[in-house]
C-alpha cells in the first residue's frame, strides 16, 4: 500500500482557498458529508512523487478557530479531533497578501495546536499593484514555517507547494504564542489540571460557543478546575487577540513593506455606486431582473431537449425490451422519474452560475449590507436574501444556500419559509390553469391572466416574508443575531472556479434529491398500473361508448383511463375524494394533487393520463388538447369541474402547499431533524387548504 | 463617550475600547482593536448596518455592535 498524506486547507473565506484546491487535484474530486453536520467538506487527491498520495480537505473558510456559523464550525471540530480518520498530517494555511496581518491570526491560532503548518501568501501576482514587498526567508524564520507565494496567473507554484508537503515532516510543528503572557496564574493551574492535554487545544475547547459545537465539555467540569465567567473568559480571549496581532505586528514590521503610494485600486469607487442608498438598490433589482430572464429563457431550450430525450427513451426502451411488468417498470417507473430529476440540471446549473460569479465577484455581500436592515424586520439576515431569490428557480439549492448565516434561528426561519417562493416547478401547473379559467382579455391594457400569473409569484413572496414575521414571534429559539461581515475586494471571477462550482453543487442535487425522486417515482409507477378487481382486469368490458363509433386510439385512451380509475391510486384518489370536494375537486384532480406530493410538475402529467390523452407532451398543440379536454369535464350534475372558483383555488393551493418531497429531504439533511420539515409539511399544507377553500366558498 | 455608531460616512477615528462582552470575539479577530483607526465607507438606509475600514479590513457590522465600540475623534 503506498503513502497517503492528510491535507487540511484552511484559510480566511475570499481567500482563494478553493483555486489552490481545484490546482493541486483537478477533477480529482469528492463530495463527502460529516455524518451527523450538514456541512459539505471537499476531499481530493493530489499526486505526489513515488506513487505517494495526498488527500486534500478544502475545509469552509473561517476567521478563525472561535466557530460562529455552521460552516466554521467544521475547521475546528476536525482540527480538535486527533482520532479523526481525517485529522490532518499537515495544514496549508492560505492567506490573501493583501489582508497578511489578519490572515496570520488563523495561522497562528493553528500552529498553537502543533499541527505543521504551511503558509500560502495567495494572489502574489497583486503585490505590485498594492505595493507590497515580503521578506520571505526572514518571515519564514520568524513565523517558523514554510512559506509559499500562490497565484492564479501561472502555476509554477504547484510542484514547489507538492515538494513540501512530501516532506511535511521536516515542517515545525512548534506552538507560536506562549499563552501564559495572556494570564499565566489561569494558564499555568489549567495545565496542572489536565498535565496529558496540549493546552492551547483545552483553551479553544473552553472558549467554544455552546451553539455551534458538539465538542464535548464535560470533561472540563470532571475536574475541580476553576472555571471562570463568561464575561472574564471573553476578556481572556480579548487579550489573547491582542497579543496575537502584536506579535504578528512585530514580525510584519520587518518582513513586509508596504508602499501606500503605489496602490491603485478601482473598488472604492465601485463601492459608492454597488452600496449606494439610491442607485444600490436599483442596480440590484436590474440584476435579479436579468438573472430570472436568463434562468427561464435559456434553460428552456435544453430542458425541451431532456424532456423530449427521455421521452424517446422512454419509448424505445418500451418498443425493443420485452413486455412485461419489468419492462414498464424501466420505462415509466425509473427512466420517467430519472427524467424528472435531470430536467431541472439546466437551471440548476445556471442558478449556481449567476450565484457563484456574484459570490465570487465580492457583489453578494454588498446585497446583504443593503438588505440586511429590511430582512431583520421579518426576523431574517440580510444572508438570507440569497435563498430567497435562489427559490425562484428551486427550493433545494436555496435551502443549501443558508448555511452561512450565523444566527440559527435566523438560518431556521429561512430554510422554513423559502419554499413559499414561486419555484420553476409551480409553473407548469399555473399556465395551465390559469388559461382554463381566467379570460384571455385586457383591461386597461393589461392581460387578466397576466395579471393572475404576476399575482401568484406576488403571493408567494408575501407568504414568505409574512410567515417569518410569524415564526420569529412564535420560535422560542435563543440565538444571539450578530453581522460581522467581510466586505472583500471586487474580483473577476475564473470561469474554471465557476465551472467546478456548478459541477460539484449539481452532482449534489442530482445524487442526493435523485434518490428519493426515483423511489416515490417507483412507488406511484405501480400504485397507477396495479389494481384488483375485474374492472381493473378487464376493462375493455366497461367501455361505455359505442365501440363501434369510436376509432381504436380512442378506444384504447378509454380503456387506459378505466384502468387507471380502478387502480390503487384510483381507489385511493375516490376514497380521499370527500377531502377535496370542499375545495372544489373531484377525485381526478386528488390524484394529480397526491402525486404532486412527490413533485409539483407531475400535476400536469397525471391529469393527462387521466383525462384520455394518450401521452401529455409539452408542445402547445397537445396543451391545448388537453385544455379542451379538461374544460368539457363535468361532474355527475353536468356541472363544470374547472370553474373560476376551483380554478384559483387550486392555483392557491399550489401556491401554498408543501409539495415536494425533495425540499423536504434537503430541509431533513440541513436541519438534522425530522420535526421541521414534517412542522413545515403540515402547516403549508394546511395553510393551503384552508385558503383554497375560503376562496372556493366564496367565488362559488 | 462616543462610539462607532456616532459617526457619519467618511468620518475616521481612533478605536479605545472594545472591552464589552457582547462584542463578538470574531470582530476583534478580523482587526477591531485599540489604537486602530477606523474609518466609515457606507451607511447603509434605514440605520441599517454600517461599512467600515479598520487597517484594511473592510467590514459590514450592525448598528448594535457598532454601539458597543468606543472611539476617540483625533483632533485635527
Amino acid at each position: 500500500m503506498s503513502k497517503q498524506i492528510k491535507v487540511a486547507l484552511i484559510g480566511n473565506p475570499n481567500t482563494g482557498k478553493t483555486s489552490i484546491f481545484n490546482s493541486l487535484t483537478g477533477l480529482n474530486q469528492k463530495i463527502a458529508n460529516y455524518p451527523g453536520v450538514t456541512v459539505d467538506k471537499k476531499e481530493g487527491i493530489c499526486k505526489l512523487d513515488r506513487g505517494v498520495k495526498a488527500h486534500i480537505y478544502d475545509l469552509p473558510g473561517t476567521y478563525s478557530l472561535n466557530a460562529s456559523s455552521m460552516d466554521e464550525n467544521i475547521v475546528v471540530e476536525l482540527l480538535l479531533n486527533k482520532n479523526n480518520k481525517d485529522f490532518p498530517d499537515l495544514a496549508i494555511i492560505v492567506s490573501d497578501v493583501e489582508n497578511l496581518k489578519r490572515n496570520l491570526v488563523l495561522f497562528t491560532q493553528v500552529k498553537d495546536l502543533k499541527i505543521p503548518t504551511i503558509l500560502a501568501v495567495n494572489m502574489s501576482d497583486r503585490m505590485k499593484y498594492k505595493g507590497i514587498e515580503l521578506d520571505i526567508p526572514i518571515l519564514e524564520k520568524s513565523l517558523d514555517t514554510k512559506i509559499i507565494l500562490t497565484t492564479n496567473r501561472s502555476s509554477d507554484w504547484i510542484d514547489k507547494l507538492k515538494n513540501i508537503i512530501s516532506n511535511y515532516s521536516e515542517l515545525s510543528s512548534t506552538n507560536f504564542m506562549n499563552l501564559d503572557i495572556i494570564d499565566s496564574n489561569y494558564f499555568q493551574n489549567l495545565q496542572k489540571t489536565f498535565p496529558n492535554q496540549e493546552l492551547y487545544k483545552l483553551w479553544v475547547v473552553i472558549c467554544q460557543d455552546a451553539n455551534f459545537t458538539n465538542i464535548d465539555k464535560k470533561f472540563l467540569e470532571s475536574k475541580n478546575f476553576e472555571t471562570k465567567t463568561l464575561s472574564e473568559l471573553k476578556r481572556l480571549q480579548q487579550k489573547e487577540t491582542i497579543k496575537r496581532y502584536q506579535l504578528i505586528n512585530n514580525i510584519l514590521r520587518t518582513g513586509q513593506k508596504i508602499d501606500q503610494s503605489k496602490a491603485i485600486g478601482f473598488g472604492a469607487s465601485l463601492d459608492k455606486l454597488l452600496t449606494h442608498k439610491v442607485f444600490g438598490y436599483f442596480i440590484f433589482f436590474l440584476i435579479l431582473l436579468g438573472i430570472f430572464q436568463v434562468i427561464y429563457e435559456w434553460a428552456t431550450v435544453p430542458m425541451d431537449f431532456i424532456d423530449a430525450s427521455f421521452a424517446q427513451m422512454a419509448e424505445w426502451v418500451k418498443i425493443n425490451l420485452p413486455n412485461g411488468a419489468m419492462t414498464n417498470l424501466l420505462a415509466d417507473g425509473i427512466i420517467t422519474g430519472i427524467g424528472g430529476i435531470v430536467i431541472f440540471i439546466p437551471q440548476i446549473a445556471f442558478l449556481f452560475m449567476f450565484i457563484s460569479i456574484l459570490e465570487e465577484s465580492g457583489y453578494m455581500s454588498r446585497v446583504v449590507f443593503l438588505m440586511d436592515k429590511i430582512m431583520q424586520k421579518f426576523g431574517l439576515s440580510g444572508k438570507s436574501v440569497v435563498p430567497l431569490i435562489s427559490g425562484v428557480a428551486c427550493a433545494i439549492p436555496a435551502i443549501m444556500a443558508t448555511r452561512n448565516i450565523e444566527s440559527w434561528k435566523e438560518r431556521l426561519i429561512t430554510i422554513l419559509v423559502t419554499p413559499f417562493m414561486t419555484c420553476a416547478a409551480r409553473l407548469p401547473v399555473y399556465l395551465i390553469i390559469v388559461a382554463l379559467v381566467i379570460p384571455d382579455e385586457k383591461i386597461f391594457g393589461f392581460n387578466y391572466q397576466a395579471i393572475a400569473l404576476m399575482s401568484l409569484y406576488i403571493i408567494g413572496f408575501l407568504a414568505a416574508v409574512g410567515s417569518a414575521y410569524i415564526l420569529n414571534s412564535v420560535l422560542n429559539i435563543r440565538s444571539r443575531s450578530v453581522l460581522v461581515m467581510e466586505m472583500p475586494n471586487y474580483k473577476i471571477p475564473l470561469i474554471k472556479d465557476v465551472l467546478y462550482t456548478i459541477v460539484e453543487k449539481t452532482k449534489t442535487f442530482i445524487v442526493e434529491a435523485g434518490k428519493i425522486i426515483l423511489a416515490i417515482s417507483v412507488i406511484l409507477w405501480f400504485l397507477a398500473t396495479n389494481g384488483i378487481g375485474d374492472r381493473f382486469d378487464n376493462p375493455q368490458d366497461y367501455v361505455t361508448q359505442d365501440i363501434e363509433l369510436i376509432s381504436e386510439n380512442d378506444l384504447q385512451s378509454e380503456i387506459a383511463s378505466i384502468k387507471l380509475e380502478n387502480s390503487f391510486i384510483g381507489n385511493i384518489g375516490k376514497t380521499i375524494e370527500p377531502i377535496f370536494k370542499p375545495l372544489g375537486y373531484d377525485w381526478k384532480i386528488g390524484i394529480g394533487l397526491i402525486t404532486s406530493f412527490a413533485a409539483r410538475e407531475v400535476f400536469v402529467g397525471t391529469l393527462a393520463v387521466i383525462y384520455n390523452v394518450e401521452s401529455y407532451n409539452d408542445s402547445e398543440e397537445k396543451r391545448l388538447e388537453l385544455k379542451k379536454i379538461m374544460l368539457r369535464e363535468t361532474d355527475a350534475n353536468g356541472n363544470k369541474i374547472f370553474t373560476l372558483a376551483s380554478g384559483i383555488s387550486l392555483l392557491l393551493f399550489y401556491a401554498f402547499a408543501m409539495q415536494c418531497m425533495s425540499t423536504l429531504a434537503i430541509v431533513k439533511t440541513e436541519t438534522n431533524s425530522w420535526k421541521w420539515p414534517a412542522l413545515q409539511f403540515i402547516i403549508m399544507t394546511l395553510i393551503a387548504y384552508i385558503v383554497s377553500l375560503i376562496a372556493y366558498q366564496i367565488l362559488s | 463617550m462616543q462610539t462607532v455608531a456616532d459617526l457619519k460616512k467618511g468620518d475616521k477615528a481612533i478605536i479605545k475600547d472594545v472591552s464589552d462582552s457582547s462584542i463578538p470575539i470574531k470582530l476583534l479577530e478580523m482587526g477591531c482593536l485599540p489604537g486602530n483607526e477606523i474609518e466609515i465607507i457606507q451607511l447603509a438606509p434605514f440605520l441599517g448596518p454600517m461599512y467600515i475600514n479598520i487597517n484594511g479590513s473592510h467590514l459590514a457590522i450592525r448598528k448594535e455592535t457598532a454601539k458597543l465600540i468606543l472611539i476617540e475623534i483625533p483632533k485635527l
